[in-house]
């Protein structure tokens, strides 16, 4: 038999099973549009595939165990030394177990690799206004997503119960323990008593190993449904408006190059731990709390919270036999949990600065709405310097600078910093808008000179094509929002302060250089 | 010049024309700033005393005074014992070349006999350190691996990192990398607590404690880097970096050529 | 949507331009052969990897440039793989390119928003199936639901309760008390003070009669540090003098900011900084903090020495160690 009828005699099967030809027929024709940009997200979800089969490999001979046990295994080095189980199984699949090395080096590169992927696919979301009406939901379950990845990987690399990650627990158990009224509460039961204990490994072994996973495989369902039924947006180009989509379709186009694109990430990931060591356990040697290393830090995507600890003042205030240790709370709870939340809210804020309730699939050029764009360039800015911070003793060991002066720079810095990128970012954009103007207007410059009969020199401009022309015109400029104090009738609005609030943002919001109108073709042309 | 004028406009012109400006700058920097090597002088065979006392007082005593007694930039060496000198004058920290956070590890200015001959004069000055013989130094014999890891880790990794890769202090200062030290070296440092180092004399850390510590440096840095090249043996901010420029770098890439209409 | 500001017409998609492989069967073949030959390379990388994994000893080290001395067998397997399924995604990719059919296809967007009678029809229905539950009416039933419901949910609360012990006294007590020997860490010997030069550190733990029995438990509250310093390098109230013994002090190893070892200690300056967030305690003034985020000086404990010169606690520690609590008294 062929395999078209082989192929065929298969999908009757399923087909008087479940009916899905009908809801395949329209599916497998569905139309991807093809930006390098698009594929950030599928790099995070490819990570994910990749973390779920290298974890559950580890899951074989992990023992999520703190019994005392003395290693005799074969690294010489660590002959006879008391450890935990943990990180003896763990050294156990590095040396022991072949492949092992590989597949935890797979593991911990394809989580870093996951959440930048996050926060570059992020980044885009944000900077192309992806985030507006109808994908809100989306924009939240992707924070949701970042926010647990941050906790996963933390809890990860805990597991082998190293000197490094075993320090890390500590701060996390320290910033526990200050929560107000419960916090010792909450520690004693997390630790099961005072701190080690015997009973956090295994703990957080099954939040990292099943509830974690779980909740990640339910979010990213559901993020991925919302795309495929929301469709996925576009850059505005020639043929897209906000009524279609251009692309190619799922078969076979889209099955090869997303297909394709898996194996690259999983093959970049094994590459890179093939190359690089990542998280050399044995030489850090085993948690205890009497030791530490110089050169301490979290991995990368918490070193921000790591700076934001460092650069805390130390205040504490203390009543009636009582301590609330702000130094801790402020960068470990209260800025974070300030930041996260204004990040998930931010496409409602948005569309109330806007006053712009209608659907998007068009995304923004971020010179376009150089309000936007500014304020991500300031979180950015306050991210570096905060992780710069973070990383301040290695900083000051290589560039031969002092971690004194590396801090106070950027407790500085921190405030003076993100207003400033804010400022020249907000103008780049401007300059941008007006640079486009131009091209539009007067075309590109060549470069070349003309002298002219009488005399002059002029340099030549070549017209842009129609399609650039209309890419370079096709953006919305909204007006500011009109929203007087006082109404038809001079009686004061309810809800003045907020009004007058949101008229300004709005005003700000608006600044822009207008786009080339009819007008301004029509004079052009009659030069 | 003509026909280069016509790529002005090429996309490519500025960035090459960008790192044609980095390589010229930084090239010129590291030719101008090249130092010339120091040439040893010779020096009068006299006795090993005599011998350190003069080139005591052509080389040190501008800042450790006529007699060593200590001057306001230098202090006293009365007292510190051979095995000081050995490590500040055979390390090359001494003589002092760079005045302003500490003295760092260089290409030493005087040779073995010339350092042996300085410590056997700071030691006819006061009873101190002295240094350590090669039977005391036997730590292939004495250490043991394991426990110097144990040992390191609770009294050296705080300042000099994990993997014995060095540390920063407060104000601009650092613990150097112990990689590529003379097992005496780092026993001498130990001992008189060069700088910063605080002192780990031998009731509190035993001479075999120490033989066990420098076996497992020598161990670590003998040790092959295992799953790849190390990024420094530094921890996450390397690894972190790497991620991004060269995990993330690379996808990207890919993607972008994914995304572009074949030809 | 049409706009009157917009003076540039939309030009529709750009014409489709064919790709080399669409118009010349050559090109086309020749796009096939690269196809299989990255997947050949592919197969290549996993016979690699089976090769590495069975017949390369695990402690083979060859020399590769840049990276230095590498594990074969490490490097065999991970380079192996890597191939093995870089180059399938390659040829994947690369036949999508220039062989799978690439014309642009445009696909209308539907309306989100339901149909006005499918959305009445919606709200009749969830009208009159709640109407029929007699939820609404019947109030009893209501309240009774709301409080059984909410009970229900106090039992996994409750159930959560032996997670752990409630906080006793043991968050402030350490194992440090009156004529505890301070010992050595590692090793476990008692120090004389003699023993101590003047600059130097010691890693101190308590003694335990069986030093088998000291746990992690313990050693997150009782490591301490001992530093010996001349006499007159002390800028201490006199109560706190008190606490030294012949210039050494003793101080509780453990920070008061987040728990770290703080041991890294400048003979220099006398300061000890903790590497996590780079607190720098001044042991001169007794561990107050001059930079960082601590905000409590490191507890400093009373010792001194028995008849034979070995250093003893003299009481225990007077305040909590380690990081802030809540009910941590000043």
């Amino acid at each position: 038999m062929t395999v078209e009828a082989k192929l065929g005699q298969v999908a009757n099967y399923v087909d008087e099973r479940t009916g899905a030809a009908a809801f395949l027929k329209k599916s497998l024709r569905k139309v991807f549009p093809d930006h390098w940009s698009f594929l950030l997200g599928e790099v995070a979800l490819y990570s994910f595939v990749i973390l779920l089969l290298s974890g559950t490999f580890l899951t074989f001979w992990f023992d999520p165990s703190m019994r005392e046990v003395v290693y005799e295994g074969a690294y010489q080095p660590l002959e006879g030394v008391k450890m935990s189980a943990a990180y003896a199984s763990a050294l156990d699949i590095s040396f022991e177990v072949r492949g092992g090395l590989l597949m935890r080096q797979i593991h911990h590169w394809a989580a870093l690799i996951f959440m930048a992927a996050i926060v570059a696919h992020l980044l885009r979301v944000f900077f192309t206004g992806a985030f507006r009406k109808p994908r809100e939901g989306n924009w939240i379950i992707g924070v949701g997503l970042l926010t647990l990845g941050i906790v996963e990987g933390f809890l990860g690399y805990s597991l082998p119960d190293d000197l490094l990650s075993g320090t890390g627990i500590r701060i996390a158990e320290a910033i526990i323990q200050a929560i107000p009224v419960v916090g010792s509460y909450l520690s004693y039961f997390a630790f099961g008593g005072v701190f080690p204990g015997e009973l956090f490994i295994p703990r957080i072994y099954i939040v990292h190993v099943l509830l974690l996973p779980g909740a990640f495989l339910a979010l990213i369902t559901v993020h991925l449904m919302l795309v495929w039924y929301q469709k996925h947006t576009q850059y505005p180009g020639p043929g897209r408006t906000e009524k279609n989509v251009v692309g190619y379709p799922l078969m076979p186009m889209y099955m090869a190059k997303a297909g394709g694109f898996f194996f690259i990430v999983f093959g970049v990931t094994a590459f890179l731990a093939a190359v690089a060591s990542i998280n050399p356990i044995w030489l850090y040697g085993p948690y205890t709390p009497a030791q530490i290393s110089a050169g301490s830090q979290p991995d990368w995507y918490m070193g921000w919270l790591d700076g934001l600890v460092r650069m805390a003042p130390p205040i504490e205030t203390y009543f009636f036999g009582y301590t609330v240790s702000w130094n801790i709370l402020i960068p470990g709870l209260i800025v974070p949990g300030i930041l996260f939340t204004g990040m998930a809210l931010y496409p409602f804020i948005e569309s109330w600065i806007t006053g712009d309730k209608r659907e998007h699939h068009l995304l923004d050029r971020p010179r376009n709405a150089p309000n936007r764009t500014a304020l991500g360039a300031m979180s950015l800015t306050f991210m570096m310097v905060t992780l710069i911070n973070g990383g301040n003793d290695l900083i000051a060991t290589h560039f031969d600078l002092s971690i004194n002066q590396i801090m106070w720079g950027t407790r500085f810095g921190v405030f003076i910093l993100p207003p400033l990128a804010f400022i020249i970012t907000k103008r780049l954009c401007l300059s941008l808008q007006r640079a486009d103007r131009e091209l539009v207007l007067h075309g590109r410059e060549t470069g070349r000179l003309l002298r002219m009969p009488s005399g002059e020199f002029v340099e030549v401009h070549e017209p842009i094509s129609p399609e650039k022309a209309f890419v370079l015109t096709s953006h919305e400029q909204l007006p500011a929002l009109e929203l007087p104090a006082v109404d038809a009738r001079g009686v004061k609005r309810a809800g003045a302060l907020k009004n007058k609030l949101r008229a300004r943002l709005s005003n700000a919001n608006a600044v822009a250089i207008p786009k080339v109108s009819t007008e301004d073709l029509k004079e052009i042309e009659s030069h | 010049m003509k026909r280069l004028s016509r790529f002005r406009r090429h996309k490519a012109a500025a960035p090459l024309l960008l790192i044609f400006a980095l390589l010229g700058i930084g090239g010129t920097f590291s030719v101008a700033s090249a130092t010339t090597a120091n040439e040893t002088s010779a020096v009068e065979r006299s006795t090993l005393i005599e011998e350190g006392r003069q080139i005591f007082a052509k080389g040190c005593s501008s800042c450790h005074g006529l007699n060593a007694e200590g001057v306001s930039v230098a202090p006293s060496l009365i007292g510190v014992g051979a095995a000081s000198v050995d490590f500040q004058v055979g390390t090359g920290r001494m003589p002092m070349a760079d005045m302003s956070t500490q003295a760092m590890r260089k290409a030493p200015v005087y040779n073995e006999e010339e350092v042996a001959a300085l410590a056997a004069y700071v030691a006819s000055l006061a009873p101190g350190p002295e240094i350590p013989g090669m039977e005391e130094l036997n730590y292939e014999r004495d250490g043991s691996t394991a426990e110097g890891g144990e040992l390191f880790r609770n009294n050296c990794a705080m300042c000099h990192n994990f993997a014995g890769q060095g540390g920063a202090l407060t104000q601009g200062k650092y613990a150097p990398t112990v990689m590529g030290v003379l097992p005496k070296h780092i026993y001498e440092a130990m001992v008189t607590g060069p700088q910063a180092m605080p002192v780990f004399n031998d009731k509190t850390i035993t001479p075999e404690e120490k033989l066990s510590i420098i076996k497992w440096i020598k161990s670590a840095e003998a040790e092959p880097n295992l799953g790849g090249a190390s990024l420094g043996r530094v921890g996450p901010v390397t690894e972190g970096l790497l991620a991004w420029t060269l995990g993330l770098g690379l996808l990207i890439g890919v993607a972008v050529w994914l995304a572009t209409k074949a030809k | 949507m049409s706009n009157q500001l917009e003076p540039i017409k939309d030009p529709g998609l750009p014409a489709h331009v064919h790709r080399k492989t669409d118009t010349d069967p050559k090109a086309a073949d020749r796009a096939e052969r690269q196809v299989a030959t990255m997947f050949g390379i592919s197969a290549l990388g996993t016979v690699l990897l089976i090769v590495s994994y069975v017949f390369v000893p695990d402690d083979l080290f060859i020399f590769i440039p840049i990276m230095g001395s590498q594990n074969a067998h490490q490097l065999g397997l991970g380079l192996g793989m890597a191939i093995s399924l870089f180059f399938i995604g390659l040829g994947a990719i690369h036949w999508a390119k220039t062989l799978m059919p690439d014309q642009e296809v445009v696909m209308q967007r539907h309306e989100f928003r339901s149909p006005e009678e499918d959305r009445k029809a919606f709200v009749d229905t969830v009208k009159e199936g709640a109407a029929s539950s007699g939820l609404g009416r019947r109030s009893l039933i209501k309240r009774s639901l709301g409080a059984a419901l909410g009970l229900s949910a106090l039992s996994p609360i409750l159930l959560l309760r032996d997670l752990g012990p409630l906080p006793g006294p043991e968050q402030k007590m350490t194992n440090w008390k009156s004529g505890t020997y301070l010992v050595t860490d590692p090793g476990n010997r008692r120090i004389k003070a003699s023993d101590l030069e003047v600059g130097s550190v010691a890693q101190v733990m308590p003694e335990f009669a069986n030093p088998e029995e000291r746990h992690l438990d313990d050693i997150a509250k009782d490591a301490l540090l001992l530093i010996r310093l001349r006499p007159v390098e002390f800028n201490l109230e006199p109560d706190r003098l008190a606490m030294t013994h012949e210039g050494i002090i003793a101080f509780s190893k453990i920070c008061s900011h987040m728990g770290c070892a703080v041991a890294l200690y400048e003979q220099t300056t006398k300061h000890l900084l903790c590497p996590c967030h780079q607190s720098t305690f001044d042991v001169t003034r007794a561990a107050k903090v001059i930079f960082g985020p601590a905000a409590r000086p490191l507890p400093q404990l009373d010792i001194t020495v028995d008849g034979e010169g070995y250093l003893i606690a003299r009481k225990p520690f007077s305040e909590p160690v380690g990081p802030s609590f809540w009910g941590r008294e000043k």
